[in-house]
């Protein structure tokens, strides 16, 4: 036995639910290659109508930040409350925004 | 002429409903998850297409029968579905070869009845075409993926289609009532279907590295429903064994 693995590898799945909108991240399967994954994840993901675009992507591509690096990735935006926009007052004639 | 439409529509829900459940009887048993699901999918697929065409059947012998009456009350004898629906899934890769070749004549089938002189006919093609579509693009991944995999898949899928290649025959026999059908306008003649079948097969069987088998002897009397095989009786005990047991029984 060569060491390899059997099992297909993960996709993780992406799908736009309407047009205009951003492809959200719904979950995960397995698939021999992208091309059943995108086929698996219209039988898993979309039976209700939930999407008009699938992507998949195999997760051991995707590049993860650690929950570790929290304090030196986010920390220091903390404390820098000038890049946040709230110090203009809106117009009310601007409405919701 | 009606009777022989009613005849002709019993044949296309017989197809979807004998291979819709044949399909179901994966579900929770598929090799992965995913598969499952797929499956579970295609058989939804293939009954709600047996309801529009069993309906319709129902609707033109005026015998106040519907889908479900046709479904559940009729024996093995008044079954009009190919031979090759009704036999059993084998492995999974046995019923993926079915599939397979069921989809690729079904599709044609359907592509030709979008044409039809009988409206109702021609909608419920339109609307199945693309449900039909899609499993023969899966069902042509998978043969192909699994023909062309390992030693043993390889084997296990040319062994699936040497058995039921003597199936494939019957699909493209005519008898009155396909005569009947071309005559009307409403169906096409099943052996014009056959050259494409031929071509889309010699192409994925060539990608698949499987041999199409040379015999074309075909066992034939599913659709007529002279002899069905032995399979289609045991099916039937369960597809209809609540109402055989409680007639006309709802909830």
């Amino acid at each position: 036995m060569t060491n390899t693995t059997h099992e297909w590898p993960l996709y993780e799945i992406f799908i736009r639910g309407q047009h205009g909108l951003s492809h959200r991240h719904v979950g995960s399967l397995h698939a021999p290659d992208a091309e059943m994954a995108i086929k698996n994840a219209r039988d898993v993901y979309t039976r209700r109508n939930e999407g008009v675009s699938i992507w998949v992507v195999q997760a051991a591509d995707i590049a993860a930040s650690s929950p570790e690096e929290k304090g030196s990735l986010y920390e220091p935006a903390n404390d820098k409350v000038y890049r946040h926009p709230t110090f203009f007052d809106i117009p009310d004639e601007v409405g919701a925004m | 002429m009606s009777d022989h439409l009613f005849e002709y529509l019993c044949r296309m829900g017989d197809n979807t409903l004998v291979l819709g459940h044949r399909v179901s009887e994966w579900c929770g048993h598929a090799p992965v998850l995913e598969e499952d699901i797929a499956l579970a999918n295609t058989a939804l697929d293939l009954i709600g297409q047996t309801t529009l065409w069993l309906d319709l059947a129902g609707e033109v012998e005026g015998a106040g029968r519907d889908a479900d009456k046709l479904a559940f009350h009729r024996d093995v004898w008044d079954f009009r579905n190919l031979l090759l629906v009704e036999q059993p899934n084998g492995d999974f890769g046995q019923t993926m070869m079915r599939q397979f070749l069921f989809d690729a004549w079904h599709l044609l089938q359907l592509k030709a009845l979008m044409g039809s002189s009988n409206a109702q006919v021609a909608a419920i093609a339109e609307k199945s075409s693309k449900e039909v579509t899609y499993h023969l693009e899966r069902a042509t991944d998978t043969v192909v993926g699994l023909g062309d995999g390992t030693e043993e898949s390889h084997n296990r899928m040319q062994a699936a289609l040497d058995k039921l290649w003597p199936y494939v025959g019957e699909m493209f026999t005519s008898d009155d009532v396909d005569a009947a059908m071309v005559d009307a306008g409403i169906a096409p003649d099943p052996a014009s279907l056959r050259p494409a079948f031929d071509a889309l097969l010699d192409d994925v069987f060539t990608a698949a590295t499987l041999v199409k088998p040379q015999d074309d002897f075909g066992h034939k009397g599913g659709k007529s429903g002279k002899r069905h095989t032995e399979h289609l009786g045991h099916m039937l005990t369960q597809m209809q064994w609540l109402q055989r047991a409680y007639p006309d029984a709802t909830w």
